[in-house]
């Protein structure tokens, strides 16, 4: 066991333990932008407890390394100073990342890597400050409002799962056009009380509709502001947030692969599917 | 050009102008005049405090590194060493208490990765006036925002600390951050410069005129003209200091550097100066190719700058691109700023012209070290003559209640989910317990924390103050199952020119001192803070102590909440019902009497071994340590933190007021909780240890019950006795008082 806890506290590098290891399955890249600092996390958590390949992506190459999925860390990409993701959606690996998204290959983005996603625009919306205008970290709840997309298929709808926030800018808003579409259609998570229900109190940082989480059109795109990569671990408090990692792993590793630079897959239409029902 | 006024103005004493000339063997120019100054101050050359300081033990079997450096280094096995410090930045957060505390957190961030170690924690100690006053609650809200948006954006968690309200803090707030990294043993980087012929180079941020005579305004006593330090506060940028630590962990890592100096107090003038002294050599600089931020900066200006997130460090001359290479790769510049020199003088360069030139032993080492005059307050005021206490309360259960809405034993979850505590993934036990408990991934091991200071204590009797200090600290470590192993300190004290301040300060230390030689616990640096004087008047002593312990098995360590229903709770030791030096008398009837609560440190070392014993041998459910509020209180919180508010039934047969036993503040006492087939080894075990353990109750119900000699003292709910305990410090922040759903 102690080769998949890691190196011993200091940093998570990928030459430190060779692949030798976990042969199998699929590949995560984590991009470290400057000022990302929950990208040990990811890695760590991919890596480490989920036993996949994860590789470093550096936002300033062009390179995605033939990943099967594309994480987006949370923290303060280059300070964040102007505004949440605003700009990271400028760094030279993004590109890559938007064509491959757009050709279906599968991208998460978790706390600032989901404000990164709404920048760039592969999901819709936009984060305001916190309703009570301060940061705050804490477990919350969130109700798994989809079970069929690439990252729930191993969740049940309605679902509750346990995890850590930290954010100052997670208050989600879409424009009133989109807003009833996106609430049908492509919120993912919502934040409840621990009996699932979607309260006012619930809704730590007064989301638009509670929306934790939610996916893009064509639901290869997750971004969501809890922390499922905190989540992971029981002795850290919580191992519900290794259900949205262990389906996109079922998700990649039980169908044909969509690799990074592979032809584009048409867009579906209708609600996105990941489990094959 | 420099007259007495000049001379004044920088802090220093005639005598010590006299023997810089001498050093030097000239007069001083204003640039020279500057660098001594600094490096003089208080702040830097612990002018006031040495003498005294040397009684405190610093040596053990664990130690790599003692005080002196820019952090303390211990020995946690498998190749791995624990890195960490405290620091007060106390005086820039009562001027601008965003950046002030935000600046003090990214100061000690970096003594801690200078040293090539990952920074994974966060801890602060908070002093502030009462919150009725506006004017503390913007001190508060702005220090405790300083520290959250330093910290959660450079990424370390804060995962715990204690705040404190008092009166005496009201115009001088404390700001004690401490900090711990962890490194490899074979990685570990001190300032040194290696030899002559290495060159020297600066990374990171800018130089400008902020901060100019921190050092020097934090060693001196505020007055009314306060305002008009503010230029004097640094302005941080956790974004620059994220890179920064990247940018050295890698050269570090990598092995390209020699010696490594941030430049923090005293800038560029301390970096130079100390990594050359440490190594016995010369050091020379031209201030031309010093990163300025604006032009026209005299040399007297950049050599005092405290702009943050800087680092000068020494490489090899063909090392020197390959450092270049990562700083740019981090988009920091590196640049070649000097070379050492074998001649043992600091020698700065300014458009080609010379305008320092002085023995760098002399900046470092030659500051003069005062014993000064030490004298006991008049004993009127050492304690008052007894008068009659208050007549204990009609009604215990209200006298809780009002209690635990006291803003320093209410809960502070409005401060500390402010801050990202969960970042890194290492947190296991979260703020608001006796310790804070992180995993050391890789390893079974897991690193408890915790800060501890009690001034009230201090101010009443000040060696059983220090003393307090260090035994309640290692009291919550042994409650979470993790034995001591080291010790840093932050001394926050009144103008030290004072003999009744001089006189506190001398018996704080020889206190800890005692108490950390019964315990065996190295104290490896730490801070001293004198001049927390406003107006003339000084602050209560406040010694805060941060210990870490060292858990050998995460698998068995215990929090203090209880668990289910049915356990029996057991108290472990001497429950003699002392109301002195209390919170309860402060805040219920404005008394603050002495002497101090008693200690033995004796008895005290029994019950924590004890305590680590039993937890090692899986026998308690919870454990929690008996401190302000005193027992009623203590149960009260391991009922709020349980699941689904767990409430309990205890009964006390002692003799003494009923007050006393529920609100009194004695020492060396913990309650527990077993499964009732553990409780008979349990109390076995105490009376093999000669340890009193007291079968006093069992958990379970949703009300906080307690008896004393058949009488009901307290019933009250769990849940009311939440809301006031939860709600305290919200409702005085809150315009509208909503609870959100976050535990």
């Amino acid at each position: 066991m102690s080769i998949r806890t890691g190196r011993p506290g200091i940093a998570e590098r990928e030459d430190v333990h060779p692949d030798h290891f976990e042969r199998k399955g699929m590949k995560f890249g984590v991009v470290r932008f400057p000022g990302s600092n929950c990208d040990q996390d990811a890695f760590h958590v991919l890596r480490n407890v989920l036993g996949r390949k994860t590789v470093w992506l550096w936002h300033k190459d062009h390179a995605l390394k033939d990943v099967d999925c594309v994480m987006l860390p949370g923290g303060f990409s280059y300070g964040d100073y102007l505004r949440p993701g605003a700009i990271a959606r400028f760094s030279p690996l993004m590109q890559e990342v938007r064509e491959f998204a757009r050709s279906g290959g599968f991208v998460i983005g978790i706390c600032n890597g989901f404000q990164i996603l709404l920048e760039l625009g592969l999901v819709p919306g936009a984060m305001l400050r916190n309703r009570k205008l301060k940061f705050l970290c804490g477990f919350v709840h969130v109700r798994v409002e989809n079970d069929e997309t690439a990252f729930t298929c191993k969740a049940r709808k309605g679902q509750i799962l346990r995890m850590p926030v930290a954010h100052f800018d997670g208050n989600y808003f879409a424009p009133a056009e989109s807003y009833p579409r996106i609430r049908a259609r492509q919120a993912v998570f919502r934040y409840c009380d621990e009996k699932g229900r979607l309260t006012e109190a619930a809704n730590v940082n007064g989301s638009m509709g509670s929306i934790a989480g939610i996916i893009n059109e064509t639901g290869n795109v997750l971004g969501m502001m809890p922390h499922p990569e905190r989540a992971s671990e029981t002795l850290l408090g919580s191992g519900d947030g290794r259900v949205i990692f262990e389906s996109v792993i079922q998700s990649v590793e039980s169908k044909p692969a969509v690799r990074a630079r592979r032809p584009s897959r048409p867009a579906e239409t209708g609600p996105p599917t990941g489990r094959r029902t | 050009m420099i007259d007495e006024k000049i001379v004044r103005g920088h802090g220093l004493a005639p005598e010590e102008y006299a023997l810089i000339a001498e050093l030097i063997g000239r007069e001083p120019n204003l640039t020279e005049l500057g660098i001594f100054s600094v490096m003089w101050s208080e702040h830097c050359g612990y002018k006031s405090s040495r003498f005294f300081l040397r009684q405190l033990p610093t040596k053990g079997k664990n130690v790599v590194q003692g005080p002196g450096e820019n952090a303390g280094i211990i020995d946690i096995g498998g190749g791995l060493v624990i890195v960490f410090k405290i620091e007060s930045h106390n005086h820039p957060s009562y001027i601008e208490p965003y950046q002030g505390a935000a600046t003090g957190v990214g100061g000690i961030l970096r003594d801690i990765f200078t040293m090539g170690a990952r920074p994974i924690a966060v801890l602060d100690s908070l002093r502030f006036g009462p919150l009725d006053s506006p004017a503390n609650k913007a001190v508060m809200e702005g220090v405790v925002s300083g520290i959250s948006g330093y910290g959660n954006a450079i990424g370390i968690p804060t995962v715990g600390g204690e705040i404190y309200f008092h009166d005496c803090y009201s115009m001088n707030p404390l700001v004690n951050v401490f900090a711990l990294g962890l490194a490899r043993k074979d990685r570990i980087f001190y300032a040194k410069t290696g030899g002559g012929g290495h060159l020297v180079l600066y990374a990171g941020a800018k130089t400008g005129r902020d901060g100019i005579h921190g050092a020097t305004m934090a060693s001196a006593e505020f007055g009314k003209e306060t305002e008009h330090k503010r230029p004097n506060v640094q302005v941080g940028d956790p974004f620059k200091e994220k890179l920064l630590l990247e940018a050295c962990l890698e050269v570090m890592d990598k092995g390209l550097i020699i010696g490594i100096q941030d430049m923090g107090a005293a800038g560029l003038t301390c970096a130079t100066s100390e990594m050359a002294a440490k190594s016995g050599t010369g050091i020379e600089i031209d201030l031309d190719l010093v990163p300025q931020r604006e032009s026209g900066m005299t040399p007297y200006e950049i050599m005092l700058s405290e702009s943050q997130e800087r680092m000068l460090m020494v490489a090899e001359e063909d090392k020197v691109r390959a450092v270049q290479d990562i700083f740019a790769k981090w988009d920091l510049d590196a640049v070649v700023i000097g070379r050492v020199t074998g001649g043992g003088r600091l020698k700065v360069k300014n458009e080609g012209e010379v305008v320092v030139d002085v023995p760098v032993d002399a900046v470092v080492n030659l500051c003069p070290v005062y014993e000064r005059e030490v004298r006991p307050p008049a004993p009127a005021a050492a304690f008052s003559p007894p008068s009659p206490l208050p007549p204990p309360p009609g009604d215990c259960g209200r006298a809780l209640l009002e209690l635990l809405a006291s803003p320093t034993i209410a809960d502070k979850e409005w401060v500390f989910r402010q801050y990202d505590h969960m970042i890194q993934l290492n947190t296991v036990v979260r703020p608001g317990a006796d310790a804070s408990v992180l995993r050391v991934k890789g390893t079974k091991k897991a690193l408890a924390m915790t800060l501890d200071g009690n001034s009230l204590y201090a101010r009443l009797e000040p060696r059983a103050g220090g003393k307090i200090a260090v035994a309640e600290a290692c009291r919550n470590l042994a409650c979470v199952g993790a034995k001591a192993i080291g010790a840093t300190n932050c001394l926050n004290f009144g103008n030290p020119e004072k003999p009744e301040v001089m006189w506190q300060f001398k018996e704080v230390i020889e206190g800890m001192a005692e108490a950390c030689r019964a315990f065996g616990i190295p104290i490896t640096g730490g801070n001293v803070s004198f001049y927390n004087d406003t107006e003339g008047s000084s602050i209560y002593p406040t010694p805060v102590l941060g210990i870490v312990g060292l858990i050998r098995d995460i698998g068995r360590t215990v929090t203090p909440e209880f668990k289910g229903d049915g356990d029996i709770i057991v108290l472990l030791g001497e429950n003699p019902g002392e109301l002195e030096g209390s919170e309860y008398l402060r805040y219920r009837f404005g008394r603050e009497e002495g002497p101090a609560p008693g200690i033995d440190l004796r008895a005290e070392r029994n019950l924590q071994a004890l305590c680590l014993k039993a937890i090692a041998r899986g026998l308690l459910r919870s454990a929690h340590d008996i401190s302000e509020g005193g027992l009623a209180v203590c149960l009260a919180e391991s009922s709020f933190m349980s699941r689904g508010w767990i409430g309990c039934r205890v009964t006390l047969e002692e003799d003494a007021r009923t007050d006393a036993l529920l609100f009194g503040e004695a020492q060396s006492r913990v309650i527990v909780t077993v499964r009732q087939r553990r409780l008979k080894p349990l109390l076995d075990l105490a009376a093999r240890m000669k340890i009193r353990a007291a079968r006093i109750g069992t958990t379970g119900g949703d009300e906080i019950v307690i008896d004393h000699k058949g009488r009901r003292a307290v019933r009250l709910p769990v849940r009311k006795a939440h809301k006031s305990w939860k709600q305290a410090i919200p409702d005085i922040f809150s315009v509208k008082k909503q609870e959100a759903n976050v535990e």
